[in-house]
């Protein structure tokens, strides 16, 4: 604890003297945002323990990429490391027991066989169900994870940042079309892509729309859990910026009861969207292995 | 009255508009579910999964629009 202690210690660097005002919104901004600054705001004193993470950029044929570690690159590999070791060692097999003993393995395996009978049975279909709940169990909890680790006090919330989001939405168009083209066959999933029984001089319309209906479900999908990611920590802490918009300290109660019960919403919320997140990819699969 | 002014206005006008339609939305989707549970208890289960996956269509346009104005805000 010491060594740790000491290194915190050196690390902490205090901005003396820089006084200038930051306004409600930056603050909320910042916080939301994000960049090669990490900081960890100290309880109860004004102080801040910060440091900014090196740059790192590749050039790769002639396009300057920032691969940076940031604060939401920090905490992304913070979820991914937990979420490794803890439904690692929960679902760890042991030969000795016959069936999951303890908190932990029984929530991975309840959890586990929600999503394979609840959502991937039910949208993709008995026979299918067990090839894509790997990819389904997997999207829930990391987005569950990434949330939930979003909530705790100095985290970030990785799932805010739209190009995570994105990337997992990419993911689930990438098995929508194999599971598409893996049923139908290749020639035959594009040449249903427009539904039987429509008349020939309406394709020039349908196939674009088509196209288009393609591509909308993976922006809607990134979209939806980068807005709603983003919404509870913005109204959290607005409420909390009230108490300094409007300069009383009477405000305080109100507001930190509000922003104490959108804090307990906003781990429902986090629930609710890993379930919707994971229902919409099963259910754009089943769409996409059963066209009827 | 200015530019951003003007901007701030269309983001206000347009996250309350936004509000109000999703509000509507899944007002009914509720109102519905639960008349549905009401008539058919056993399909609760089933009626809730299909309300939830709803909601969440309505919500995804509905989060469209506030992201709009999110963007009218910032840029102005």
């Amino acid at each position: 604890v010491i060594p740790s202690l000491l290194m915190v210690a050196a690390m902490a660097s205090v901005p003396e003297g820089v006084a200038h005002e930051i306004t409600v919104p930056d603050a909320v901004f910042e916080h939301i945002t994000d960049s090669r600054e990490v900081e960890f705001q100290l309880p109860l004193v004004d102080r801040k323990i910060s440091f900014t993470a090196p740059e790192w950029k590749v050039t790769i044929a002639g396009h300057e990429l920032d691969l940076s570690i940031t604060k939401h690159v920090l905490w992304l590999f913070v979820a991914t490391i937990l979420l490794a070791l803890s439904l690692w060692s929960a679902t760890r097999k042991r030969p000795a027991d016959l069936v999951a003993a303890g908190v932990a393995p029984n929530m991975a395996e309840a959890l586990t066989l929600y999503i394979r009978d609840e959502i991937a049975v039910k949208s993709i279909g008995e026979h299918d169900a067990d090839r894509y709940t790997p990819y389904l169990a997997t999207a829930f909890f990391f987005v569950l994870y990434c949330a939930l680790i979003g909530l705790l006090p100095w985290a970030s919330t990785v799932t805010g940042n739209l190009s995570v989001t994105a990337t997992l939405a990419a993911l689930t168009f990438v098995v929508t079309q194999a599971a598409g083209m893996r049923s139908q066959g290749f020639v035959g999933y594009w040449l249903h892509l427009v539904p039987a029984g429509v008349p020939w001089w309406l394709y020039p319309i349908m196939i674009p729309v088509e196209l288009m209906g393609l591509l909308a479900k993976p922006f809607a999908l990134c979209i939806r859990l980068f807005a709603n990611m983003i919404a509870g920590h913005i109204v959290f802490f607005f409420l909390l910026g009230l108490i300094f918009l409007l300069g009383s300290i009477w405000v305080a109660p109100v507001s930190v009861a509000f922003a104490f019960a959108i804090y307990l919403l906003e781990i429902f919320v986090a629930l609710i969207q890993a379930y919707i997140f994971t229902m919409l990819s099963a259910l754009f699969i089943g769409m996409a292995a059963h066209p009827h | 009255v200015g530019n951003s002014a003007l901007a701030f206005l269309g983001a206000g006008i347009g996250a309350g508009l936004a509000v109000l339609g999703a509000g509507l939305g899944i007002g009914r989707l509720a109102a519905s579910a639960a008349d549905a549970t009401g008539r058919q208890p056993s399909a609760t289960g089933d009626i809730r999964t299909t309300m939830i996956i709803a909601a969440a269509l309505v919500e995804g346009v509905a989060l469209f629009a506030i992201v709009i104005c999110l963007l009218l805000t910032l840029k102005a």
